[in-house]
């Protein structure tokens, strides 16, 4: 069967329907120019789950869960069901942990980086130039035979594992739910005030997530890809998705009155130019190291693959180091824990794409 | 001309690597026959897709074990 969404106007619909829905996220109540945030979310859930205290970030976001449920539900109706395992795993971990701490320093991965230009955040441009100045320079480690290795198949039941963790956070999160006022419902963490109080209702978060994990799994949608296959292959199939979504975001933003250019004073954002690209400039190596955005490495845990649910408990992980060590950027600005944090990142991410390389043509 | 056909072996490499190693493999034939063997449908797709952008045909694409066996030709 000919796979439609992954033509060119299959990915030009995918990532018009991402710009469209996450532009209303916001409408509804998610936080500004953060209608989709991947690196923002999973640190939102990181701290809802109490591993780091940041009381503004924290909210078990149903659209993570979508993500995977929806790129799982896809995956079997397809029969791309593939469980697969044994890529490296701890580098992978640790490109994880050190993409989501760059993403946090510029306050966004991919998709806000794109929807914070789509909402006139020009700060975004910085961080967009980060993040292809990164990607470049993995383009430069794949060129020369950098690659993590081959997986292997596994049994079923292990692809199973990361959508049923996803499954029972949703679950839990229907024992717990959120007690308006209230801090703390049970196990979770919920933010009174910040970021993480802003939300869509949970049906709608969850309903959209899974939609957009369905499409994003058939469509093979990664923006870290659509800059990589630019670069690398001069192909602009991928790169067609990306634009698609910021174009459709801002219409969108333009007709629910979400437009409003600037620098200065822009939602969950700062005005460090340097700081931007540099924390872009690491996620973007460290995604082009383990071959996903963080969107696509929660599509692929959804499929099966037990390599990018690692890369995932590495977000989760750099999350809580990011707020518990004060890494992350806020509205004032990275700190200068976080730009020794960049630095250290930059070289582990050198050390790995230098080392992990053989002739494998 | 001898019909001997170069085989990529891509099982297990995620992507960009059997793209990679496909277009490494096209540059050293420059024409000919070739079978590229991947395992996710997101390989298959992008294997055609690069092979397609540099002039090769897509001869057929057969399911094999858990993958495909995808051949492509550029005639001299």
């Amino acid at each position: 069967m000919r796979n439609v969404l992954a033509t060119k106007w299959g990915i030009i619909l995918v990532g018009a329907t991402i710009g469209v829905l996450a532009s209303l996220l916001q409408f509804w109540g998610n936080p500004a120019n953060m209608g989709i945030c991947v690196a923002c979310f999973v640190r939102d859930a990181t701290g809802a789950l109490g591993l780091h205290r940041a009381p503004v970030v924290q909210y078990l976001r149903p659209e993570i869960i979508g993500f995977v449920l929806g790129s799982f539900v896809a995956a079997y109706l397809f029969k791309e069901f593939r469980p697969r395992l044994g890529s490296a795993p701890i580098v992978r971990f640790i490109l994880g942990a050190l993409a989501m701490i760059g993403a946090l320093i510029f306050l966004g991965c991919p998709w806000r980086a794109v929807l914070r230009l789509a909402g006139g955040d020009w700060n975004a441009i910085l961080g967009l130039l980060g993040l292809f100045a990164g990607i470049w320079i993995g383009t430069r480690f794949l060129r020369n035979g950098y690659n993590l290795g081959a997986t292997h198949k596994t049994y079923t039941s292990v692809g199973w594992l990361f959508p049923l963790i996803m499954a029972g956070l949703l679950v839990i999160m229907l024992i717990y739910p959120k007690i308006p006022g209230e801090a703390q419902s049970g196990v979770l963490f919920y933010s009174v005030e910040g970021p993480g109080s802003m939300h869509a209702p949970l049906i709608i978060s969850l309903i959209l997530g899974l939609v957009i994990g369905f499409l994003a799994q058939k469509s093979r949608f990664c923006t870290m890809g659509a800059l990589r296959d630019l670069i690398l292959f001069k192909q602009t199939h991928l790169f067609s998705g990306f634009v698609s979504l910021a174009i459709a975001a801002f219409l969108t933003n333009l007709i629910v009155h979400q437009f409003s250019p600037g620098f200065v004073g822009q939602p969950v954002a700062h005005t460090m130019h340097f700081w931007n690209f540099a924390g872009m400039a690491l996620a973007g190596l460290a995604f082009s190291l383990a071959g996903g955005c963080p969107g696509r490495q929660l599509f692929l845990s959804g499929e099966g693959d037990g390599d990018a649910a690692v890369f995932v408990v590495g977000m989760v992980v750099g999350a809580a180091f990011a707020h518990n060590f004060g890494l992350a950027s806020s509205a004032n600005g990275a700190t200068p824990a976080g730009m020794v944090a960049v630095l250290i990142g930059l070289a582990v991410c050198l050390l790995i794409g230098f080392t992990m390389r053989e002739n494998i043509a | 001309m001898s019909d001997i056909v170069n085989t990529v072996d891509a099982r297990g490499f995620s992507c960009p690597q059997p793209v990679i190693m496909t277009l490494n493999g096209i540059k050293k034939a420059n024409k000919g026959k070739m079978e590229i063997l991947v395992d996710t449908d997101t390989a298959k797709e992008n294997v055609s897709r690069a092979a397609g952008a540099q002039g090769w045909v897509v001869e057929d694409i057969q399911p094999e074990d858990e993958g495909y066996r995808i051949t492509i030709r550029k005639e001299g």
